[in-house]
């Protein structure tokens, strides 16, 4: 069992992101986290999709995407030959005792405060999932109020694209 | 041209080559139906009792024809009375087109009279669906599913038309029929570690599924098993992808499988696996499927080739075309061995045989064998009934077993035989049983009006005999609610529908019946009483292993 990433070329349509998540609710598979954005083109969107399993439910993955209409390109993307960062907003009680480290673990991730209130502070970190985590789980120790992550944003290295764009 | 959509719907399905198809009206689609009055010499409708008829009837279309089957509903009822038909074909890979009215654009969404989101309830069920957005989109989206039905790995695919985009006008411009996408080729590397698995092989099994017959490779088939001198086997739906008589033919393979077939496949060292998808009615436990076999699965969809079973070589390709390469890559083989083995496995099964005289499942179906022609399509509803013509029917030619495999639709059998009759023009054959006719037998309306020549085989036995099987064997004979309490007379109901019909009460009888039911032009029914616990044998139990397989009733009582 492994945590994988797969990003999704899909035609940027009304729907589209519900056929997706269907057959992932369908077939039962386990989904980490998924992302959707527009991309270079009107034409397609891209739905950024982690999960975990064995090899096989990885290939079963691959393919019963590209078995939907609009799905145009599924690649996996490797942690060796791509670049994938996830944004965390975490909101934290704003307690006087605690102020001095939250602020140091803060400083330490190099996470950003970008909201400061006398009651709560909301802290921006963007970062490798994994990073990600580990923050969370530092805030643990003091009154997390809210959280919300974006799930990654990934692209290949070098000039590889998913349309196989000439350059 | 200018037309309207409705006008753009029915010109595109002519286009498309359609020359029937199925369906009902109402408010919602009213305007195409305006439309296939105007253009009635040019595309027949059949007007079934229930959308759910029409739905099957185009699929029995389809499976006959291996055109796409096209299917036509209103909105909100009309439309989710198509789901299970339109599940039916997707469990079973079938081409159609199912093509529902709705309510105006503007009103989508607001819950208005008869409106449903059936391209919601279908996404799970459909290759792909559309809401046609403008009726400059239309025609093409038309086009586009009857490309996606065919192509590939076939299925079905649902365009919702909202009333304002069948009453909007724009240029219409008649095109080509769509092509399906070109046969996927398979990888030569594969092929060729496949070859080799199969060269070194002692013990070479070919089993087949819908897939073969979908992809058109029967003749392929029989030129590797030739080849390779291996046995072959099915599941249910490979049934009638070669003669049943064909010496090579050991039957169909599952929960319901002829023994010879099974126990061959469960011996064998390499399984060669052609368009199958590894059903649990097939596998039985899968951890103990095949434990001793290489498999080779060659299937158009590469989604099948790691879904159930792991195969030492998968293969992802048409069909027709890797069999045609894999042929390429071998040389002819004897395994007279293997042979001996298979022998004494079907004399094995010979000795089983159900030989009882009477009104006998065995004897009803050997009966029915003597008045088929090779061209007759046999149409089948699910239970009991279905097996034992799965596995006592003697078939001629490819395409002529007509029943629900994967979805297993009670039901399916009526609204089928018509379509399976309207594609192949020939006399049809539907076996039922009397809870599955129950379910559907307003279409003998549809084939009183439209004179179907159809000559139906009830087996009546006054329960549902499929789950009775199972509580008899599985819950202590509890029948709980199996036991039909019904006073149906079904000769006069016939009769009452406008056809014909007679209670056959011995073989004898059920031969003069035969006879006069092949020469009447519409519904003939002929009902076969049988008794409550007749079984279907052999039976591998739910979940169960090659080694569990229950062979005779001797072993059941016992």
């Amino acid at each position: 069992m492994h945590e994988f990433t797969m990003a999704v070329l899909v035609k940027n349509k009304y729907g589209v992101l519900n056929r997706v998540t269907s057959m992932f609710r369908r077939r039962r598979f386990n989904i980490r986290s998924l992302s959707v954005s527009e991309t270079e083109t009107d034409e397609f969107s891209r739905i950024t999709v982690t999960s975990f399993g064995d090899d096989t439910e990885k290939r079963q993955l691959a393919d019963q995407l590209s078995k939907l209409e609009d799905v145009c390109v599924v690649r996996e993307l490797t942690a060796k030959d791509s670049v994938g960062f996830e944004l965390l907003l975490i909101k934290i009680r704003n307690d006087p005792e605690n102020r001095p480290a939250v602020r140091d673990t803060a400083d330490s991730y190099g996470a950003e405060t970008v909201d400061y209130t006398r009651d709560s502070v909301i802290l921006k970190l963007t970062g490798s999932t994994r990073r990600i985590s580990a923050f969370i789980d530092l805030m643990r120790d003091f009154s997390i109020l809210e959280i919300c992550r974006t799930g990654v944003a990934s692209l290949e290295r070098g000039n590889t694209t998913i349309r196989q764009v000439k350059i | 041209m200018i037309l309207s959509g409705a006008d753009i719907v029915v010109r595109t399905l002519i286009e498309q080559g359609c020359d029937v198809v199925f369906g009902y009206p109402g408010g919602q689609i009213i305007h195409v139906y305006d439309s296939l009055y105007k253009y009635r010499d040019e595309l027949t409708h059949v007007l079934t009792a229930h959308e759910q008829g029409a739905s099957h009837a185009a699929d029995g279309y389809a499976r006959t024809t291996g055109k796409v089957g096209v299917v036509i509903a209103t909105s909100g009822p009309g439309a989710t009375n198509l789901v299970t038909g339109i599940a039916t074909a997707y469990l079973d890979s079938v081409p159609m087109v199912a093509i529902t009215g709705n309510v105006l654009s503007s009103h989508l969404g607001s819950d208005s009279f008869q409106e449903i989101d059936i391209t919601g309830i279908t996404l799970p069920i459909t290759k792909h669906n559309y809401v046609v957005g403008c009726v400059e989109e239309l025609a093409d989206t038309i086009r586009e599913a009857f490309k996606i039905a065919s192509s590939g790995r076939p299925g079905p695919v649902l365009i919702d038309i909202p009333k304002d985009i069948q009453m909007a006008k724009c240029d219409y411009e008649p095109q080509a029929p769509s092509v399906p996408d070109e046969r996927r080729q398979a990888d030569d590397n594969r092929i060729r570690e496949a070859a080799e698995c199969i060269a070194t092989s002692e013990r070479p099994f070919i089993y087949f599924g819908g897939g073969l017959i979908s992809s058109n490779a029967e003749d392929e088939l029989l030129e590797l098993a030739d080849l390779i001198d291996a046995p072959l086997g099915c599941s249910l739906m490979g049934i009638s992808g070669i003669p049943t008589d064909h010496p090579r033919f050991l039957g169909m393979q599952g929960m319901h499988g002829h023994y010879a077939s099974s126990i061959a496949m469960h011996r064998a060292d390499c399984i060669i696996s052609l368009g199958v998808r590894f059903n649990d009615r097939v596998t039985g436990n899968r951890e103990k499927f095949a434990k001793n076999s290489k498999i080779i699965h060659i299937d158009v969809d590469s989604s099948e080739l790691s879904k159930i079973i792991s195969p030492a070589h998968a293969i992802r390709g048409d069909v027709k075309v890797s069999l045609r390469k894999l042929i390429d890559n071998l040389s002819p083989i004897k395994h007279e061995e293997w042979w001996k083995t298979v022998d004494s496995l079907r004399e094995e099964e010979a000795k089983n045989t159900d030989k009882r005289e009477g009104m006998t499942p065995f004897r009803i179906i050997e009966t029915l064998n003597d008045y088929l022609k090779p061209e007759t399509p046999i149409a089948t509803d699910v239970g009991q009934h279905q097996m034992w013509a799965a596995q006592y029917l003697n078939f001629k030619s490819s395409r002529k077993f007509i029943t629900s495999g994967g979805l297993g639709t009670m039901g399916f059998g009526m609204g089928a035989a018509i379509g399976a009759q309207m594609g192949t023009g020939e006399h049809a054959v539907l076996v039922t049983g009397d809870g599955s006719f129950g379910m559907t037998l307003q279409e003998l309306s549809t084939a009183v009006s439209y004179k179907i020549p159809l000559v139906i085989v009830l087996l009546n036995n006054g329960v549902l005999g499929m789950v009775r099987q199972w509580q008899t064997l599985f819950f202590d004979k509890h029948y709980s609610n199996t036991i039909l309490e019904r006073k149906t007379d079904f000769v006069p109901l016939i009769k009452a529908f406008g056809g014909e019909g007679v209670r056959a009460t011995s073989i004898e009888e059920l031969k003069t019946s035969l006879e006069k039911a092949f020469s009447y032009e519409g519904p003939y029914l002929i009902e076969c009483v049988i008794d409550k616990d007749e079984f279907v044998l052999p039976m591998l139990p739910p979940g169960g292993a090659i080694d569990d397989i229950i062979v005779k009733e001797d072993d059941l009582r016992a």
